[in-house]
C-alpha cells in the first residue's frame, strides 16, 4: 500500500505516480505497469453557485462535514445546511456534534416528489434496512435537537460584507424556480451547500474509458470498463455510497486478479450490488437537480471562483462569438482555466453555456473532465519522472 | 467572376479567407464538421514569428502577414462588440538563444541571412540576452533578439476573425460534414454535399488543416498534407517572469525538419493571464492524440535547461493537437490540380496563426483578379516539391 500517492498521468507507459505530500519537496516519482488497473477515484460533492457563495463562511457539504467530523472544528456558531440529497442529514448531524447550532436543513426537492420517488417499488426498500435505518437515525437526531428540516426550499442568496452574515431561504416550485415574494432571512455565520456528487473521471478518460451520458464510467457486470484490463468501482461508476462501492470494489479486484465475475465467492456481492444500485437510482431520481436553479443567479454571481468569471461573462462570450465549442468558450471567458481546472465549476459552466446557446447544444468532443495532467505536478518533477516501471 | 465561395474548415485560415472575401463583397459560407476553431488553431501557442523562417517564400509570407496582423488586431478591436474577449495581441518580440558555441555560430549565420532578407535581428551575447530575459540560465551562451515576433491567444483570435467575417455577411455552419462533390457536366466543381444538404459555390476552398488531405480526397483531389502532433504544458499563474517569446535555436531546426521521430525544442512564453506556456514537441504519429509522459518529460527537461526557475513551476494543464505538415515545409495556397473550382489553403504546420491574414488576403485577391501583395506562385499546389511523402 502506497499512501500520499498522487497519480498524475496514465499513458501507454503505465500509471505515473508522485509519492509525498502534494506540495512537498522531494516527492518520489514512480511508474507502475500492471496487468490490470482498478480505478476507484471517487467523487467530490457538487456545489451550485448562489449569489454570495464566494463569501468566507460558505462550505461544500462535504468540506463542512470533514472539518466538523474529521477535525472537530465548528465552522460557525449558527449554520444553515442546504442543497439536495440524504447526505445533508449526516452533515447536519456532524455540525451539531462539533458544537454548531444548525439553523435549518433545507432540501430543495419538494416533499411530494421526494415521497413519490422514495416510495416507488416499496418492496425494494425492504432489502435496504441498514440504509433506511441509518437515515432514520440521522432524522431522529435532528428531530431530538429540534433542528428545522424543510423540503422544497433552498438558500437562494447569501449575504454579508466580509463574511457570511445571513441567507435568504426561498420556497421552490417543482422545477426549483424560487416562488416570487416568498422568502425569509436567517441570520447565520456559515453555510454548507451540497447538491449531490460529481465523479472524478480524469484518470478514466486518460486511460481511454468510455463514459455514459451522465459522465460516469461505463462498466459491465464484472466492473470492466471499455478498455481491456482497466476496471472501475465506486462512485466513478455511479453515486451509490460506501456499501455499493465495497461490493463493486470486491468484484473488480477479484476479476482484475484473474478471478471470474460469476465465481460463487462473489454471490453475496453480486446480489448486494443489484439491490444497492436500485437504491442508488431511487436516490438519483428523488434528488435530481431541478432545471430552474439558474433562476437564483444574478448577472454578477461568480461561477468560476478561481478565475472570477461571472454569469454575465459566460453569456457575453456566447453572444459575441456564437461559438458552440466548450473549449473556445472556456478560453474566451477563462471559466474553468484556473488552479482547480474546472473540477468545482465545470459542470455548472457547461450547463450555463448550454442554456445561453440558442440551439442548446455544444458541438465537438470537448469534455470538461479531460485533464491529461490529473493532479498538479511541478515541471521539475515531470523532468525527473521515472520512465520505467518500479514494480507491479 | 467569383461570387459565391465555400470554405471548408473554420480554423484561423478558413476564418481569415472568409473575412478577406466577405469584406470584398463575396458571399461566403464556412463549414466545419466540428465547432469553429476546434482543431489545429486551438492546439498551439499563437505564434506570429519571422524569427524561425529562413529567407524564401515563407519568410516573405510571414513578413507580409505580421504587418497585416498589426492592422487586423486594431480593426478587430474597433469592429467587434466591446465585450468580445481580447485576442491578446502582443508585439513582444522573440529571443532565440543558443547553448553551445556551435549552436551560437549557426544561429548567428541564420540571423545574418535573415537580416539580408529584411528581418530585424539583433545579436546578443550571453549577458545581453540575460538583460532582456533575466530568467535565462547559465547554459545560454548567445542569442538573437527579433523585435518583429508577436503573439496572440489563437482561439480567441480565430473566433474574432470569424466574428468579423460574419459581420461582413459570411455564414458559418459548424457541425456540418462534407460528404462529396457536386460537379457540373463540364467536370467543374460547383458545390459540395454535406450532412446538412447541398451547398453551391463558384469556388470551394479546403482550409481543413491536417485533415485537408482527407477532405480533398472526398472532393476528387489529391493533396499530400499530413498531421504532426505537438504538445504543450501550461503552468499555474506566475506573473510576467518571461518577457518575450523565448526559444532555443533548435526550434528552427525542428520546424524545418523532415524527421518523423519525436523532436522537442523549447518555446517559453508568458500569457496575459499570467500562466506560462511551455513547448514544444513534434511527432509523426498519425492522429493519435494521447498525451504521453515521455514527451512531456523531454519538453520539461529542455525548458528547465533554458530557464531553471521553471523547475518549481506548477503544471496544471497539458494540451496539444495536430499541425498540417507539408512535405517541402511550404503552405499550399492555390487551385487544386485536376479539379476545376477547388482551391487549397493549408499546410502551414505550426505557423498557421501567424500566416493566416496573408493567406486570406492572397486567396481573396487572387480569386477576384486583383494584384496580390506578393507572388502566390511558390505556394501553388502543383509544385514538384510537394509530391514527397506527407
Amino acid at each position: 500500500m502506497v499512501t500520499s500517492a498522487h497519480v498524475w498521468s496514465i499513458d501507454s507507459d503505465g500509471v505515473h505516480v508522485m509519492v509525498g505530500e502534494a506540495d512537498g519537496e522531494g516527492r518520489e516519482s514512480r511508474c507502475y505497469r500492471a496487468a490490470a488497473v482498478v480505478l476507484a477515484t471517487g467523487a467530490h460533492d457538487r456545489v451550485l453557485p448562489v449569489p454570495g457563495w464566494d463569501l468566507p463562511g460558505v462550505y461544500s457539504a462535504g468540506g463542512g462535514q470533514a472539518l466538523a467530523k474529521g477535525e472537530g472544528v465548528a465552522i460557525g456558531r449558527r449554520v444553515v445546511v442546504a442543497g439536495t440529497g440524504p447526505f445533508l442529514l449526516p452533515v447536519a448531524s456532524s455540525l451539531l456534534d462539533a458544537g454548531c447550532a444548525v439553523a435549518g436543513v433545507f432540501e430543495a426537492g419538494r416533499a411530494g416528489h421526494l415521497m413519490r420517488r422514495w416510495t416507488v417499488r416499496p418492496w425494494e426498500l425492504l432489502g435496504q434496512p441498514a440504509k433506511v435505518l441509518e437515515l432514520g437515525r440521522y432524522g431522529s437526531t435532528l428531530a431530538r435537537r429540534r433542528v428545522r428540516y424543510a423540503t422544497g426550499c433552498a438558500v437562494t442568496a447569501i449575504h454579508g460584507g466580509q463574511r457570511v452574515e445571513a441567507v435568504t431561504v426561498s420556497r421552490l416550485d417543482a422545477s426549483w424556480a424560487p416562488r416570487p415574494g416568498v422568502g425569509e432571512t436567517l441570520d447565520v455565520d456559515a453555510v454548507c451547500l451540497g447538491f449531490g456528487f460529481s465523479p472524478r473521471v480524469e484518470l478514466a478518460l486518460a486511460a481511454g474509458c468510455r463514459l455514459d451520458d451522465r459522465h460516469f464510467v461505463m462498466v459491465d457486470a464484472q466492473q470492466r470498463t471499455s478498455v481491456p484490463s482497466v476496471f472501475a468501482a465506486g462512485e466513478i461508476t455511479g453515486i451509490g455510497g460506501v456499501d455499493l462501492a465495497l461490493c463493486e470494489g470486491t468484484i473488480a479486484g477479484h476479476v482484475a486478479a484473474g478471478g471470474r465475475g460469476d465465481d460463487s465467492v462473489l454471490r453475496v456481492e453480486r446480489r448486494r450490488r443489484k439491490v444497492l444500485r436500485a437504491f442508488a437510482s431511487r436516490l438519483q431520481g428523488a434528488h435530481a437537480i431541478g432545471p430552474k436553479w439558474t433562476d437564483w443567479l444574478n448577472d454578477d454571481t461568480v461561477v468560476c471562483r478561481c478565475e472570477e468569471v461571472d454569469v454575465a461573462r459566460l453569456r457575453s462570450v456566447v453572444e459575441t462569438s456564437e461559438s458552440l465549442s466548450l473549449r473556445s468558450l472556456m478560453l474566451q471567458s477563462r471559466a474553468g482555466l484556473g488552479s482547480c481546472q474546472a473540477r468545482i465549476c465545470g459542470r455548472t459552466v457547461e450547463e450555463l453555456l448550454l442554456r445561453t446557446i440558442p440551439s442548446h447544444r455544444l458541438v465537438g468532443e470537448g469534455s470538461i473532465d479531460r485533464r491529461p495532467i490529473a493532479s498538479p505536478v511541478r515541471l521539475g518533477e515531470i523532468a525527473q519522472s521515472r520512465a520505467f516501471e518500479v514494480e507491479g | 467572376m467569383t461570387r459565391d465561395v465555400l470554405v471548408i474548415g473554420a480554423g484561423i485560415v478558413g476564418a481569415a479567407i472568409a473575412r478577406s472575401l466577405a469584406r470584398r463583397g463575396v458571399t461566403v459560407v464556412v463549414v466545419d464538421r466540428g465547432p469553429a476553431v476546434g482543431g489545429t488553431s486551438g492546439a498551439g501557442e499563437g505564434n506570429l514569428l519571422v524569427s524561425d523562417k529562413g529567407p524564401g517564400p515563407e519568410l516573405e509570407l510571414a513578413k507580409y502577414s505580421l504587418g497585416l496582423w498589426r492592422t487586423w488586431a486594431a480593426e478587430l478591436r474597433t469592429e467587434l462588440d466591446a465585450r468580445f474577449a481580447s485576442i491578446e495581441y502582443v508585439a513582444k518580440g522573440g529571443v532565440v538563444v543558443a547553448t553551445s558555441a556551435g549552436g551560437a555560430d549557426a544561429l548567428r549565420g541564420f540571423a545574418a541571412r535573415q537580416q539580408r532578407a529584411g528581418v530585424e535581428a539583433h545579436f546578443l551575447d550571453a549577458s545581453e540576452a540575460r538583460a532582456l530575459e533575466p530568467e535565462l540560465g547559465p547554459a545560454v551562451v548567445a542569442g538573437v533578439h527579433y523585435p518583429q515576433d508577436a503573439q496572440v491567444q489563437p482561439v480567441i483570435a480565430a473566433e474574432a476573425i470569424l466574428a468579423s467575417a460574419r459581420r461582413s455577411g459570411a455564414r458559418v455552419l459548424p457541425g456540418t460534414t462534407v460528404t462529396g462533390p457536386e460537379v457540373d457536366r463540364s467536370g467543374r466543381l460547383v458545390g459540395v454535399r454535406t450532412t446538412k444538404g447541398t451547398l453551391r459555390a463558384d469556388v470551394v476552398i479546403v482550409a481543413a488543416g491536417p485533415w485537408s488531405g482527407e477532405v480533398a480526397r472526398t472532393l476528387g483531389g489529391t493533396l499530400r498534407i499530413g498531421p504532426r502532433k505537438g504538445l504543450l504544458l501550461v503552468t499555474a499563474r506566475m506573473g510576467p517572469r518571461v518577457r518575450h517569446k523565448v526559444y532555443d535555436a533548435d526550434y528552427v531546426g525542428a520546424v524545418q525538419s523532415d524527421d518523423r521521430a519525436l523532436q522537442t525544442s523549447t518555446v517559453i512564453e508568458s500569457t496575459e493571464s499570467g500562466t506560462i506556456l511551455i513547448g514544444s514537441s513534434r511527432q509523426d504519429v498519425g492522429f493519435d492524440g494521447r498525451v504521453e509522459v515521455s514527451v512531456l518529460r523531454a519538453i520539461a527537461s529542455r525548458a528547465i535547461g533554458l530557464m531553471p526557475f521553471l523547475a518549481d513551476a506548477t503544471v496544471i494543464r497539458a494540451y496539444g493537437g495536430f499541425r498540417p505538415f507539408s512535405p517541402d515545409h511550404l503552405p499550399v495556397i492555390g487551385p487544386a490540380p485536376g479539379v476545376p473550382g477547388l482551391w487549397y489553403a493549408t499546410g502551414h504546420e505550426g505557423a498557421g496563426i501567424g500566416l493566416a491574414p496573408a493567406t486570406g488576403e492572397l486567396v481573396a485577391a487572387s480569386l477576384l483578379g486583383e494584384t496580390t501583395a506578393l507572388e502566390i506562385d511558390p505556394f501553388r499546389a502543383d509544385r514538384a516539391t510537394l509530391s514527397g511523402a506527407a
